[in-house]
């Protein structure tokens, strides 16, 4: 059970800043998922989090210890990123040894059952990796790790479908066997929105959103149908999208529905569906989104 | 089980329907177990809180219980206790569903009773 807080963290490369005044608690045992567009400020905060980064003001604590060159904190924490740190001649069962020395509970048993299931040899040196087997060394390090929160960023970049599938059961295996803190950074979002229970969405260095995935996916609704009634439905409502195609018309409402909505939207003939996780991400994170 | 992930209905509510169905089906009876919140989890890539939230509402009812340390059993008079369920709700869930359909087609009510005459004839 590992909790992490980040508190007033503002981090400013120069005159740019990357996050400002960012305050969030990232609760135990949860699977997580950290959303954001391109250069949004996703990978300034693992980066933060796991002390590869100091901030320019603030600070990160994990069950209360400030991460800043504090191993036993840092020690809670395996970060899988999306750069290679280990030299490329190294073999994959070297890898498994070697970050076993500094994270003691790492499995070399679970690690080798790990590499049969995706069918990877461990006398394979790095380099002599393809990419999606690059990512499933990386995956299957992380997992053995066994470290109580563990961090992935863009976890299944060049993975097939078949290795992405297999990734996320194993994941959620993995997870139910020993809960952990589960942070998945990526822009795959439609394959991995059922397994997240909270997301974080980072936008304009702040974060946007940090809510139960079922909460935020409450808290929208489409409506759709002749474009008339729905301008006159939507007026005065928080409409973060709309799609129109000939007389017809679908908005997107950034808000709960209502009794007195659905007696509305009846009377107009009109009809409800769900957003998806990907498309609310899209209109909130879209210029000027929230303020259309 | 039956799960349609682009459905308005939030997923924990889908698993809970499915299962009912299965037991209306018969293809979990009574007194024997139903799949776990790992299996659950796994083969559909769900978040086990959601598969968990899902079968606490069966739970509630009284249609599944917990048997410590086994798993998640179907209760004695499950089958029972749902079809009365089911039946109240089949006014909202299908009569109102086809009225609307039939207003969009412009099928009046008496046509619809004749159609339903003519279902009970086959």
């Amino acid at each position: 059970m590992s909790e992490i807080e980040v508190k007033d963290v503002t981090m400013c490369y120069g005159k740019h800043c990357a996050l400002e005044n960012i305050s969030i608690t990232i609760e135990p045992d949860k699977i997580y998922g950290l959303l954001g567009k391109n250069g949004a400020g996703k990978t300034t905060l693992l980066n933060l989090i796991t002390n590869k980064l100091f901030p320019s003001s603030g600070e990160i604590t994990v069950d209360g210890e400030g991460v800043r060159e504090n191993d036993n904190a840092l020690e809670k924490i395996y970060y899988m990123t999306e750069k290679d740190y280990c030299p490329e001649n190294m073999r994959v069962k070297e890898v498994f040894r070697w970050t076993k020395e500094f994270y003691p509970n790492f499995s070399i048993e679970y690690a080798t059952e790990l590499c049969k299931k995706f069918d990877l040899n461990q006398n394979k040196k790095l380099k002599e990796l393809s990419t999606g087997y690059g990512t499933i060394a990386k995956l299957i390090t992380s997992l053995a790790s066994n470290s109580p929160i563990i961090i992935f960023d863009e976890p299944v970049l060049g993975l097939d479908a078949t290795h992405r599938d297999l990734f996320y059961k194993e994941l959620l295996v993995n997870y139910m066997e020993h809960p952990k803190t589960i942070i998945l950074s990526t822009h795959i979002i439609e394959e991995i929105a059922k397994i997240l229970e909270r997301v974080i969405i980072i936008k304009d260095r702040n974060v946007l959103i940090n809510d139960d995935t079922e909460n935020l996916l409450k808290s929208a609704y489409c409506v759709s149908g002749l474009a008339e009634n729905i301008d006159r439905y939507i007026s005065g409502k928080k409409c973060i999208n709309i799609e129109h195609m000939a007389s017809y018309k679908s908005a997107t409402i950034y808000e709960k529905i209502t009794d007195a909505d659905r007696d509305n939207a009846k009377s107009l003939n009109l009809e409800f569906s769900k957003v998806e996780l990907q498309n609310m991400f899209i209109y909130l994170t879209s210029t000027g989104g929230m303020n259309q | 089980m039956n799960l349609d992930f682009n459905s308005e209905v939030p997923i924990y509510l889908q698993l809970a329907q499915s299962v009912e169905d299965n037991i209306l089906k018969g293809v979990f009876q009574e007194e024997t177990q139903i799949p776990s919140t790992t299996e659950v989890s796994v083969s559909y890539k769900i978040n086990p809180a959601t598969v968990a939230k899902g079968f606490n509402i069966l739970v509630d009812e009284g249609i599944i219980y917990k048997r410590r340390g086994i798993g998640m059993f179907v209760c004695k008079g499950a089958k029972n206790k749902l079809l009365e369920k089911r039946r109240t709700s089949f006014y909202e869930n299908y009569i109102e569903s086809l009225v609307a359909e039939a207003k969009k087609l412009d099928i009046g009510i008496d046509e619809i009773i004749e159609m339903l005459e003519r279902s009970r004839e086959k």
